[in-house]
């Protein structure tokens, strides 16, 4: 799919993903990752046509926090601004298409997500169907482990499949000086089964941001631009007993429309936070192992919760910035079992 | 002034609690109100297929759908996981497993949950059977769970008209979050001069201006304010209004109304606070009144401001404050 303007992520960056953070409030958390982001490209907050931002009020158990975090963008004099209560990848989709339209040439897009003042399992409850299914409780790992059991019931994986997932993930974190969780772990205990502590994501607190930039304004911000080829968002019913767990549809179609399937990728950033759910990605997007899947450790080494999506675009970015990558596949979800899925597909420039 | 210490980061607890009430439409009416009476209704969908919970619309199409079915109180379950350690608030409190289950005559799976003996006696394919909550509300809930129950499964889905007497039409669905809140660096070193009855902000290193309370950042310049300033005790009234409701907060319960609440610069901020004024009739509080907070014995916060008694500012000293 051609788009009427070039755009770009031109810059990244991310704090280090820790279990706690209680010394530092949304805003002191999120500043010190927006001034590295600007200070790679040499823009100042002044310079930015627009800036997006996604969080959400619930892990923090205030209302409106996001205008707390915004004192640390410079939203003085007034700036154009957005928030998602979303993960930041579609924060991101905001600001591409804010681009896209020509209502700027930059974006500042960031996201945040601090888990440790309240229990997450349960906070995520509440984005269930208030009617018939938030009045049970399901937390998000037992929602997860129905769909690694049908997994496992349809011959796609079993325990020791996943056990290899969560090892290789942070096995490949070890040279991700961010990640929460680092270097082989043993399987662990079931948390809810069929998944093991192994197979679950670190709880922990982060924040990231990234920089666009549309055509010429991107080549001269950055030595290799990742330019955004394609992007799309799609999602499936909420109940989870309409859907096949085994497979994920609307990644699949989000990454077709993305123009994931014209040319082989190198490599894939998912974000999967459960090792089951890599398997589903990794076949609704036909990935085989030529395909670099994860480098980062992905979110089983560090899942930032609103934040982790948004990671797996930057960390794509960042491979081709770097030139480690040249056609890059970026997922990010939302919801219980995949239930929303964006993916991105990102290139650099022929070397 | 000087450098802002670290202070004991603060926390306390934090208790989100919120009763929602939602009204059900026709379809999630029936279904609940179904429940109650010990029936499961489902929805057939355009080709056929019948959807247990129901919904209002199809999933695949996004036709509008009412047409009722009833279905079995016996079922099978298609996928299940085991849980050990059950949660607050969740259906079971001894170790259960989440299962989705297809009822008999539904081509869909309700989620929800399976008391069984342990791990090793579930199995997708196995048959179960609802047991009905003893009291019953109209709620998912009125299914207290399922139990293993060897039956053959049937495929009878018989129309059901979805009229009941006395039908639920809303629920009240509680909730309730519990949160350690930190306030972070910035708003712990503000709380703590609070109980030395001062008052401190910080400082940009930028622009200069002292915001109070501090949040750890300049919002004009995007960079952390690292500078501690006491500032006040007196300050004087930009704005206010006059409160004549009184509110069913207890921490008000003894303020009578009318009463007035205000922004108040605090000599040598550049941002206001708010506070209740005290001391001076209502209708007399005016713009420009100066103002000094008055404390009272274990509180944290000024109970109040009061006027000082100096002349009243001038409109420019404090004009860009409002």
């Amino acid at each position: 799919m051609r788009h009427a303007r070039d755009v770009a992520i031109v810059a990244f960056a991310q704090t280090d993903t820790l279990r706690r953070t209680d010394e530092l409030s949304e805003v002191e958390m999120v500043m010190p990752v927006l001034h590295d982001v600007l200070r790679r490209t040499g823009l100042k907050a002044g310079d930015i046509g627009f800036t997006c931002s996604g969080s959400s009020d619930y892990l923090a158990g205030r209302a409106f926090s996001f205008t707390m975090a915004l004192d640390g963008v410079g939203a003085w004099p007034p700036i154009s601004e957005s928030h998602v209560e979303m993960d930041g990848a579609w924060a991101l989709y905001e600001a591409w298409v804010k681009i896209l339209t020509g209502e700027a040439d930059t974006a500042l897009v960031y996201a945040y997500g601090k888990s440790s003042p309240g229990e997450v399992r349960d906070v995520l409850t509440r984005q269930l169907d208030p009617y018939y299914v938030a009045p049970l409780w399901p937390d998000a790992v037992a929602l997860a482990a129905l769909q690694a059991q049908a997994l496992i019931d349809a011959g796609s994986a079993d325990e020791p499949a996943l056990a290899a997932v969560a090892a290789r993930s942070r096995t490949d974190a070890e040279s991700n000086p961010h990640a929460q969780l680092k270097g082989e772990v043993p399987p662990g205990e079931y948390l809810v089964r069929p998944l093991r502590s192994g197979d679950c994501p670190p709880v922990g607190d982060g924040a990231a941001a990234v920089i666009l930039a549309a055509g010429d304004r991107a080549r001269a911000l950055c030595e290799r631009p990742a330019w955004i080829r394609g992007m799309d968002h799609r999602i499936e019913p909420h109940s989870l007993g309409v859907r096949d767990l085994t497979d994920s549809p609307s990644t699949r179609l989000a990454a077709e429309r993305a123009g994931a399937f014209e040319r082989p990728v190198d490599t894939a950033e998912l974000h999967a936070p459960f090792s089951s759910q890599e398997v589903v990605l990794r076949a609704a997007l036909n990935l085989d192992d030529t395909v670099r899947v994860n480098p980062s450790g992905g979110a089983l080494a560090a899942n930032p919760v609103m934040a982790a999506g948004l990671i797996r675009l930057g960390e794509a970015a960042a491979r081709i910035h770097r030139g480690e990558s040249d056609r890059a596949l970026a997922h990010a979800t939302s919801g219980p079992c995949l239930q929303q899925n964006l993916v991105a597909v990102l290139e650099g420039d022929a070397r | 002034m000087t450098a802002a210490p670290s202070p004991e980061v603060l926390k306390a607890p934090l208790v989100v609690e919120f009763p929602f009430t939602r009204s059900l439409g026709p379809v999630q009416s029936a279904f609940l109100t179904g429940l109650r009476e010990r029936t499961v209704l489902g929805v057939t969908t355009g080709d056929g297929k019948v959807l247990v919970p129901p919904v209002e619309y199809d999933p695949v199409t996004a036709e509008e759908i009412r047409d009722l079915v009833e279905v079995g109180a016996t079922g099978t379950v298609t996928t299940w996981a085991w849980n050990p350690d059950p949660r607050r608030d969740q259906p079971l409190t001894t170790p259960f497993a989440w299962v989705l289950v297809k009822l008999d005559g539904a081509d869909t799976g309700l989620l929800h949950v399976l008391d069984a003996p342990g791990p090793d006696a579930v199995r997708s394919g196995m048959r179960v059977r609802i047991r009905w909550a003893a009291e019953r509300t109209g709620a998912i809930t009125d299914i207290a769970c399922f139990e293993p129950y060897e039956s053959e499964p049937t495929a009878a889905a018989g129309r059901h008209s979805g009229a009941f007497d006395d039908a639920v039409t809303g629920i009240v669905t509680p909730a309730r979050l519990d949160y350690t809140y930190s306030p972070g660096r910035a708003q712990s070193a503000y709380i703590h001069a609070l109980a030395g009855r001062k008052t401190v902000g910080e400082s940009c290193p930028s622009c200069r201006k002292v915001y109070v309370p501090p949040r750890g950042a300049c919002p004009t310049c995007g960079i952390a304010t690292t500078e501690q300033v006491e500032v006040g005790p007196r300050g004087t009234v930009t704005t206010y209004c006059i409160v004549n409701i009184k509110a069913a907060h207890t921490a008000n319960l003894d303020i009578e109304v009318p009463y007035v609440y205000a922004h108040i610069a605090l000599d040598g901020a550049d941002l206001a606070l708010h506070g209740r004024i005290g001391g001076i009739p209502y209708d007399q509080v005016r713009m420009g009144l100066r103002v000094e907070p008055v404390w009272t014995e274990g509180s944290r916060h000024p109970d109040h401001y009061r006027p000082t008694g100096e002349p009243d500012a001038d409109y420019d000293a404090y004009k860009e404050l409002l």
